[in-house]
């Protein structure tokens, strides 16, 4: 039986809410709702005039093919960033699992990326594989022969943001698996073992489906990580470039907003974006978490 | 108690008696600006130097962050109706500023507070950046730069090709000649780099050559204008740039300045083009090669070029303050247009002076003498009359036509796009923006 506790008055358990829904009101829904209205205005930033337009706003959005490669270019680079730092925080995870000697410190310096803001990451790295001043992408050319140019080349753009963004989210992600790691009993794995069981078998058929619930939680952290914290990353090393080749949404939003003032279009994008971070999650939580597994 | 209360009777009776100027504490002027570190500190300079000359007013500077950050915090300031006195704001933001309905012209704000101004005394590139068709002031203006080329003279001098002019300007085919050497001698890695690729490449090649870089004169005479980029004239330049770019004459290094920079100093390019608050810049990095800094230049066709044109940023005054307030904003700018506050700025920034006066001042002193390099820009800048197509450009969204032109030009340097191409593209995108510009303003 599970104890419930139950409140005598009425109206207590919706006083004690009141202070979070008035915090939501006022900080979420009343802006989004100031942006839903602002889609259908054309405006000056001075609040002089504003017009109503309709679905202006949108049509002239849908109708710019570059806004349609800028969803496309948010979808490769969010997927990117949340395979890579997935994938690369749960095999980090999974090292750091086994009995270390020193294993509280392995894993505080293993979290320590975490602290470092998404824009001084992308600092960073720019200074590791700028073209003229990156020690690292002097390396590249030089050794590997290759023309690695973050500035005229979109795809070496994309790489170096996405390594960027990466990089301080591999220990957001080491933190869950980790502790998602020690959540399974170690009977289990050992009785595995001692049926035979390989290493790689034991993490596939054992260690991985209990994951499950870590796995996607994270998931869906990651892309919401990818698809707005990473602003920072994009504004410091690429602004968007080259050739818009790293120009994801929310930092269209941002330029064509706070930078060009042009209000209308930039509600619009918001509104667009919200739409599909919403669809996302949603078909999340419908198709990938019917495979989650919450109790072992 | 008799006493003290006669005391308060009198105290009233004099504040009654004289002006109020006595009594009343002094009115606070607001000024928000973009200006940090070392130009902070000036800026901080000038307004304790305009406080301690009087008692009426007092000018209070902020610094509200980057250009954008500032005209965004003027907007949201007059939006909860607690705007300051004086925004100054960049330059692509001027047909923003002027369309606002929430400013108040300079030229009348100084006719209305009794400023008698000469306006022609005034450096006139500088000016028409910021005037209506019909010529009236609508900002002041207050940092103004424009783009020289910068050149390592160690190179030139290795490769035996003689020092450049200060006032005569090159060919472009002469650049080409000198780039090609240069490379082909393997004395520099790449030969010219450029920063702001529209700004110089675009904007300004356009204003020296006199041709249009939007219809309705640039924008000053009406909304409904379009960009007129994809001309022979620019794309032919452009299609120069990419062939450059292939044997390496031409290097693209970013759209803003630090990438370019960093590759002059670096030595892997030789000819640099940036705008004159490069100068500052180079003399700190201290640099182990000789460099100097030339006019940009020009088409062997055009015999006698145009004026460049500015970048920067200007003061406005915006709606909806006292007219005692007015009156001290009036005094301040005027205070700010006096030789010693435009030499000061002048010398410690590096932007250029706004007055004749305070040129000719600086001049008289032997200023330009000690600092040929300061004189390249103000030469090219004041080398002809500015015409409709030279004074400036005036277009709403300019912000992200210029976007749009970075992005399109990025396209033809990493080899997605022909020149043709991508200036077409890029009309066509940009007219989009001003389209949409026309339509939130049109009544």
């Amino acid at each position: 039986m599970i104890k419930r506790s139950t409140y005598k008055s009425g109206y207590l358990p919706y006083l004690l809410i009141l202070p979070q829904i008035l915090v939501t009101l006022t900080f979420f829904y009343w802006p989004a709702l100031q942006g839903l209205i602002q889609s259908f205005l054309l405006s000056d930033p001075f609040g002089q005039s504003s017009k109503f337009v309709g679905f202006y706003n949108y049509i002239e959005l849908f109708q710019d093919p570059l806004y349609l490669k800028s969803i496309l270019t948010t979808l490769t680079f969010s997927i990117a960033v949340a395979s890579v730092s997935m994938a690369l925080g749960l095999f980090i995870a999974t090292m750091a699992n086994r009995a270390l000697r020193a294993t509280a410190l392995v894993r505080t310096l293993l979290i320590w990326p975490y602290a470092v803001a998404p824009a001084i990451s992308g600092i960073l790295w720019l200074f590791l594989l700028h073209p003229s001043y990156g020690i690292v992408a002097l390396g590249i050319n030089k050794w590997l022969g290759a023309d690695w140019n973050p500035v005229l080349h979109g795809r070496d753009a994309m790489i170096m943001v996405t390594i960027a963004s990466s990089w301080k989210q591999i220990s957001y992600n080491f933190v869950f698996f980790m502790a998602g790691l020690q959540a399974i009993p170690k009977s289990l794995i050992e009785a595995a073992a001692i049926d035979g069981a390989s290493p790689f078998k034991r993490f596939w058929a054992i260690t991985f489906p209990l994951l499950t619930p870590t796995f996607f939680f994270l998931s869906v952290m990651n892309i919401i990580y990818s698809f707005f914290e990473t602003f920072g990353v994009i504004h410091t090393v690429t602004q968007g470039g080259p050739g818009g080749s790293t120009n994801i949404l929310v930092y269209k939003v941002y330029q064509d907003g706070f930078v060009g003032l042009n209000l209308g279009s930039s509600s619009a994008q918001s509104v667009v974006l919200m739409s599909l971070i919403i669809l996302i999650t949603v078909l999340q939580f419908r198709y990938v978490e019917k495979k989650v597994q919450y109790t072992g | 108690m008799k006493l003290s209360r006669l005391f308060v009777v009198f105290a009233v009776g004099i504040c009654l008696a004289l002006p109020a100027a006595v009594c009343a504490e002094p009115v606070t002027i607001n000024w928000w600006h973009a200006m940090r570190s070392a130009r902070g500190k000036v800026v901080d300079e000038m307004i304790k130097q305009f406080n301690q000359s009087q008692s009426e007013y007092v000018v209070v500077g902020t610094n509200k962050g980057n250009y954008d950050e500032v005209l965004n915090a003027g907007v949201a300031a007059f939006r909860a109706k607690k705007q300051p006195h004086i925004l100054q704001v960049f330059e692509v933001g001027t047909q923003t500023m002027m369309m606002s309905g929430s400013i108040y012209p300079v030229h009348k704000l100084m006719a209305e507070t009794g400023h008698k101004i000469d306006w022609s005394n005034y450096l006139q590139a500088v000016l028409s950046y910021y005037m209506d068709a019909d010529g009236n002031l609508m900002s002041m203006p207050f940092n103004s730069s424009t783009p020289i080329m910068y050149y390592n003279v160690s190179m030139f001098e290795k490769a035996g090709i003689k020092p450049l002019s200060k006032t005569d300007p090159i060919t472009w085919d002469e650049l080409g000649e000198i780039t090609k050497k240069l490379v082909d001698d393997g004395i520099s890695p790449a030969g010219m780099v450029t920063a702001w690729q529209s700004w110089i490449q675009i904007e300004n090649y356009s204003a020296i050559h006199n041709v249009p870089f939007a219809s309705k004169a640039n924008g000053y005479e009406g909304l409904d204008c379009e960009l007129m980029i994809n001309n022979p004239l620019v794309t032919s330049h452009i299609e120069r740039l990419k062939t450059w770019a292939k044997d390496k004459r031409f290097m693209y290094g970013g759209q803003k300045y630090q990438g370019p920079k960093s590759e002059f100093i670096a030595q892997n390019a030789a000819v640099y083009m940036d705008s004159v608050s490069g100068i500052a810049k180079l003399k700190k990095a201290n640099l182990e090669f000789k460099w100097d800094a030339a006019p940009l230049p020009v088409e062997a066709s055009m015999k006698s070029p145009q004026n460049s044109i500015i970048g920067g940023a200007s003061l406005w005054v915006l709606n909806g303050h006292s007219k005692k307030e007015y009156e001290g904003v009036a005094a301040f700018l005027s205070f700010l247009a006096t030789n010693e506050m435009q030499s000061y700025w002048h010398k410690e920034t590096g932007y250029f002076p706004i007055t004749l006066n305070a040129y000719n001042d600086l001049k008289a002193k032997g200023y330009y003498k000690e600092n040929p390099l300061q004189t390249v820009g103000i030469d090219q800048l004041n080398r002809a009359v500015p015409t409709k197509i030279s004074r400036g450009l005036r277009l709403g969204y300019f912000v992200q036509i210029r976007n749009i032109i970075n992005e399109e030009l990025e396209l033809v340097w990493n080899g997605k796009k022909s020149p043709k191409e991508a200036l077409d593209n890029a009309v066509a995108r940009s007219n989009i923006q001003l389209r949409t510009f026309e339509k939130t303003y049109k009544k």
